[in-house]
């Protein structure tokens, strides 16, 4: 897997979303929540589904982090840091337009 | 997150491990083509038109997938386009709440019949090229004009927003090119490329000799990859299979044996994989006969190579024998004369040297195209 030497940085006022292709289903058979895209399939955590469900593309980047940081009452920092990680790998893949 | 899971395993017969739920479902809609393609994956003998599934036939192959587990379903052929009624069976996989992909040559789909397919609901478009060279692509296509109209339905579907996969088939005649044809990729708009070495099957295996590269060229071909991926990391993924004649381990064939996909052929018959039928004595049940979980829990086709218990050494005691599964039943029944032999692709396999002598035969006598 490609990491950009930096660390990322996605913009406050970015609304990610998820392009044409790429869905994320509940399927018991499957265990759980699965991300679908061109040919690939990934099995997404609790927690990693509960952040690509916020990128409907109405939401900015800022209001899902309060939102995240809100729900499950972590610090807004570290919110920051891991759904940064989670959504420009997503991008990265092709799997997230931010 | 990973593409790993089990079923809860309610399935299979008494004292067996858990059988997997399949996540993928290969329905070959047709064998029909219009293209002649040297290295074609349709089996030796292809199913006839008048015995094709008819539309409610594959509705109700959706369904039961579904029901099994199935996320995606891949249309494919052949060329999908060849039936007329393609969009109803589309529409079909969607309504079944399936990942919905079509394969296609890209060649006889009309810009107006390509709206239709994409108001069905379909996810995704994958469209083969041969070439980046647009003459080199129409002589191994066996058709005059194939590039320029793959690559105007490349066009057509990024401009529905669909996106899109360029598959690309690596041989002698196009391997120099790795560079150029990701770039044409790119350039077609697509989001994911699949550089994809020939495997020498069926069809294949009569243009091994005109289709081989030299152990040098793969290595130069396989050394683009990684630069290719950092240069354009972001923009484009990039996946790679590896021409396995020329490796040292064998492939997962299909993820292991009756574990993760199923294939559906234009007549109805279901198989662990496309080559399936080339191993003599199996039998498969067919779709007009059975429910798809009746098959995949039952059939003893299925059960014939599951899991890693009917494999021989060196793969028994080997460390990688869950990783690979001992690789492809297809490839070692056609290299060997056995279906439960070693890959002899395995550099440890003892019939290894049957893949080094077939390497080693390049020949310039023309292609063999596949025509109906």
């Amino acid at each position: 897997m490609n990491t950009p030497a930096a660390a990322p940085s996605i913009p406050p006022e970015a609304h990610p979303r998820l392009p044409r292709g790429v869905r994320l289903v509940h399927n018991e058979a499957q265990g759980g929540w699965v991300l679908l895209a061109p040919e690939r399939v990934f099995k997404a955590d609790p927690i990693a589904a509960e952040i690509v469900k916020r990128c409907t593309g109405e939401a900015s980047f800022e209001a899902i982090v309060d939102d995240l940081a809100k729900t499950f009452g972590a610090p807004r920092e570290r919110v920051l840091t891991d759904v940064t990680a989670l959504l420009q790998g997503l991008a990265d893949k092709k799997l997230l337009e931010l | 997150m990973t593409t790993d899971g089990r079923s809860n395993g309610n399935a299979g017969a008494a004292g067996r491990k858990p059988l997997h739920n399949p996540l993928g479902l290969l329905a070959e809609l047709t064998h029909r083509c219009p293209l002649g393609c040297p290295y074609c994956s349709n089996p030796l003998e292809m199913d006839k038109r008048e015995n094709e599934l008819d539309a409610a036939t594959w509705a109700r192959v959706f369904r039961e997938a579904a029901g099994l587990g199935v996320l995606q379903v891949h249309l494919s052929g052949g060329e999908p386009a060849s039936r007329r009624d393609l969009a109803d069976i589309i529409a079909a996989a969607c309504s079944a709440g399936l990942y919905t992909n079509l394969i296609t040559s890209g060649v006889g789909i009309t810009d107006q019949r390509l709206n239709e397919l994409a108001d069905t609901g379909l996810d995704h478009v994958q469209i083969s090229i041969q070439d980046s060279e647009p003459n080199s692509a129409d002589r191994i296509a066996g058709y005059e004009g194939a590039y320029a109209r793959k690559r105007a339905l490349a066009s057509a579907v990024v401009a529905l927003k669909l996106p899109l996969t360029v598959n690309i088939v690596i041989h002698r005649a196009n391997i120099a090119r790795i560079d150029e044809l990701v770039a044409m990729a790119l350039d077609m708009g697509a989001s994911r490329v699949e550089i994809a070495h020939v495997q020498y099957y069926g069809w294949a295996l009569k243009n091994r000799a005109s289709l081989m590269p030299t152990r040098e060229q793969v290595v130069q071909a396989i050394g683009r990859i990684e630069p290719l991926r950092k240069q354009h990391h972001g923009r484009i993924v990039i996946d790679a299979v590896v021409p396995d004649y020329y490796a040292r381990f064998p492939k997962p064939c299909v993820g292991g044996w009756g574990r993760r996909s199923l294939n559906v052929t234009p007549a109805g018959r279901v198989l662990p994989c496309h080559a399936a039928e080339s191993i003599p004595g199996l039998e498969f049940w067919s779709v007009k006969d059975h429910s798809l979980r009746e098959i995949w829990e039952q059939n003893p086709a299925f059960n014939a190579f599951r899991g890693t218990d009917f494999l021989p050494e060196p793969c028994q005691s080997c460390e990688r024998r869950e990783v690979d599964f001992g690789g492809c039943r297809c490839q070692a029944f056609a290299l060997t004369g056995d279906a439960r032999a070693t890959d002899p692709v395995c550099n440890l396999s003892p019939h290894h040297h049957v893949v080094e002598e077939q390497t080693a035969i390049r020949g310039d006598t023309g292609y063999v195209y596949r025509r109906l």
